[in-house]
């Protein structure tokens, strides 16, 4: 085990410390509400000569993600952040990102899309992503998003990958909340993540590659089927890379942070700080006698299907709770939903799961909610029935 | 700095032959002048366009040097990446300094239009770059569609000639006075019929401490409908009406690269090119006056600027 340092950081400065520690080669950002702390706290750092980091301040999110680009084509390590409105904007870089396999790492504070405006959060801007092919880890908290952070730089760069991660904290809630969180010293983060080199770089002169060659039919299916067995290796590197932090800094992380599953009878699953709630009403309706427990992922791409399977077996009614519409979805559900039924339905399984749509640009979420989340769940056991596939929580109809 | 054939000879092609090009299209020559001119190892980026789909259709390539292609819009923000990278590796003592030149090149959709603020952003950064747009006054790599370079008059598949429009109405934008705007190192327009002053143009590029841009103009015999070995004979005369003139921009200092002899009329030139068919039927002739004092307008104010 290493030293750390206890500190009181919030989301944001907990994400900026990390990228501090991490030390890329370029980070190109543009600031955006509620992740300019980041952009600013890094500018200081480099200012005060804290980082080796070229620091490129460019015009838009779509240029940071070009930028990006470019200098992870070059050979080393990149990183950037955005949220909402700005990952929107480097949409289409998003997607030439992971497939031209570069292992950039990108903080995102989520925050809802616009219209209408809205700076807080919901994960309509991650959620959107969820298809360009990056791997996605949700977190819980400052220390979270902090480690998160921290382990996707081995992620992404693992060999088999060669895969961008994006690491989300919820906008304001954990972005913009003091927590009491642990700081690893700068050493141990380095020798964690150790040195980078790049099988290919633009910069090899003397062996010099096309990077970003276009393709007929008779090449892009191929391409895209590598692709996709990269990320279907992820899952593996996830789980050892979460391991081995775990070694370094007494926090091992996984697939899931289950919390009363062992016999539960019905479960929750929601992402992110909604989590931290959650588990307070579980822990209440426990002492109340009801059988229920709590599942948060923090790995969402990949998808872990077979996962959710063996950690719902035995669940009788299951409610997963969205910070996001897919719109146009069976009954407008949300993606985390969708992606869960799908996953039970390969494997057979007639578990009960109704969706539940929260928190949509800021909106608070409250225990008594979770209360009535139960309560609909034990109906269902009851009765056999589903009143509504998919409900809203906390909204004026 | 002095362009000698013999030398240039004897270097080896840094644009491989075998690449998908049209015959008769300038870019391909005005790319192989500019890359052999520089005497650096470089590194390239390059816009969707024509010359990124005639160079790099997987599994082949023809390029001799490292190049990437991101998307359209954004070659000078990529490039700048790579710059930036570079330099971090470097100062880091990560990699040894190999005096690399990065170089940009984007056609005029990619520049003009859908790309400007991602140059305008990377020249305001200040990074070492070369951008070179190769300017053929449309899009012609989606057929011919009318850009903001395209001129007044031309028939393009967005902006045709009808019984009523002749072709595009709006004048052209003048980008080169744009980017100069920037007051950045070195700012310069060329054209591959005089190849050397091209050449000298981008060492000088080369050699600049900041970003650097030169306007190229590149003729398209599919979009401006001429025969295929009439490129270089119709590149000389947009440059000898001076509706293309060459001029650079040192460090602020306004320079003509070549005053022509005897300035032509544009109506020889228009006459070469079918783009400008149209203008010589009887209800569309005045536009050919026009376009003429449109062209002495701006010379004029070149002159001066060079004068000053």
């Amino acid at each position: 085990m290493v030293v750390s340092t206890k500190m009181a950081l919030d989301g944001a400065h907990a994400a900026a410390r990390a990228m501090q520690q991490i030390n890329p080669d370029v980070l190109a950002a543009y600031p955006i509400t509620p992740q300019t702390a980041i952009v600013q706290t890094f500018s200081q750092y480099v200012a005060d000569g804290e980082v080796d980091t070229e620091f490129i301040a460019v015009e838009s999110e779509h240029a940071a993600m070009s930028a990006c680009v470019g200098a992870a084509a070059a050979g080393g390590r990149v990183m950037t952040a955005t949220a909402a409105n700005g990952l929107a904007l480097m949409w289409e870089i998003v997607y030439i990102a992971a497939s031209m396999r570069l292992p950039i790492v990108m903080a995102v504070v989520n925050r809802a899309l616009s219209a209408p405006l809205n700076i807080h959060c919901d994960h309509s801007d991650s959620m959107g992503a969820r298809e360009a092919g990056w791997i996605q880890l949700y977190s819980e908290t400052a220390q979270e998003a902090y480690d998160n952070l921290i382990q996707a730089v081995r992620i992404a760069e693992h060999p088999d990958l060669l895969l961008p991660v994006m690491v989300m904290q919820d906008g304001f809630i954990t972005g913009h909340g003091l927590e009491r969180m642990e700081v690893l010293e700068d050493s141990a983060v380095r020798d964690f993540i150790g040195t980078y080199k790049a099988k290919y770089s633009l910069l090899d002169i003397d062996h010099p590659i096309t990077f970003g060659a276009w393709d007929m039919y008779d090449y892009y299916f191929e391409h895209k089927r590598q692709q996709t067995d990269a990320m279907s290796k992820a899952m593996k590197v996830i789980v050892d890379v979460g391991e081995e932090f775990g070694k370094i800094s007494g926090r091992s992380y996984g697939i899931f942070d289950a919390y009363a599953m062992d016999d539960a009878e019905l479960a929750i699953i929601v992402l992110s700080s909604t989590a931290g709630t959650a588990r307070t009403s579980v822990k209440e309706l426990r002492a109340e006698g009801v059988k229920i427990g709590l599942l948060k992922p923090r790995v969402f791409r990949p998808f872990p299907a077979q996962e959710f399977v063996d950690a719902l077996k035995g669940v009788k009614a299951v409610a997963v709770l969205d910070r996001s519409i897919s719109f146009g979805a069976m009954d407008g559900a949300g993606p985390l939903f969708l992606e869960v039924c799908a996953a039970l339905f390969a494997a057979g399984l007639k578990t009960k799961v109704v969706n539940y749509i929260y928190g949509l640009g800021g909106r608070d979420i409250f225990p008594q909610h979770f209360a009535q989340v139960a309560s609909d769940l034990q109906d269902i056991t009851a009765t056999g029935k589903v009143k509504s596939l998919v409900s809203y929580l906390g909204l004026r109809e | 700095m002095a362009i000698k054939l013999k030398e240039l000879a004897g270097k080896p092609e840094r644009l491989a032959p075998g690449h998908r090009f049209c015959s008769g299209c300038a870019e391909p020559i005005i790319i192989r002048q500019i890359l052999n001119a520089i005497e650096e190892p470089v590194v390239v980026g390059m816009a969707t366009g024509c010359a990124e789909v005639a160079t790099t259709m997987f599994p082949t390539t023809a390029y001799n040097v490292p190049w990437i292609h991101n998307a359209f819009e954004n070659a000078a923000t990529t490039i700048s990446g790579a710059e930036a990278m570079y330099r971090s590796l470097v100062r880091q003592g990560k990699i040894p300094e190999r005096d690399i030149r990065f170089i940009a090149f984007g056609g005029d959709g990619a520049t003009y239009d859908i790309g400007l603020q991602f140059l305008s952003g990377a020249l305001e950064r200040g990074h070492r770059f070369i951008y070179v747009c190769l300017n053929n006054e449309a899009y012609m790599n989606t057929g011919i569609q009318r850009s903001s370079a395209t001129p007044r008059g031309a028939a393009t598949t967005t902006a045709p000639a009808g019984s009523v429009i002749p072709g595009k109405v709006q004048w052209r934008k003048p980008l080169t006075d744009i980017i100069a705007a920037h007051r950045i190192p070195y700012v310069a327009q060329a054209a591959p019929s005089r190849w050397r002053d091209l050449m000298q143009k981008a060492r000088k590029a080369a050699a600049a401490d900041g970003p650097s841009f030169i306007n190229v103009y590149a003729s398209c015999n599919r979009g401006w409908r001429h025969p295929t070995d009439a490129t270089i004979d119709i590149t000389k005369l947009a440059v000898d009406t001076c509706y293309w003139p060459l001029f650079e921009v040192e460090n602020g200092v306004w320079k003509l690269s070549y005053k022509p002899r005897e300035k032509k009329p544009i109506e020889e030139w228009l006459k070469t090119q079918g783009r400008f068919r149209h203008l010589f039927q009887p209800q569309f002739r005045h536009i050919i006056g026009e376009i003429q004092a449109h062209i002495d307008e701006e010379w004029e104010n070149l002159l001066k600027k060079c004068e000053a």
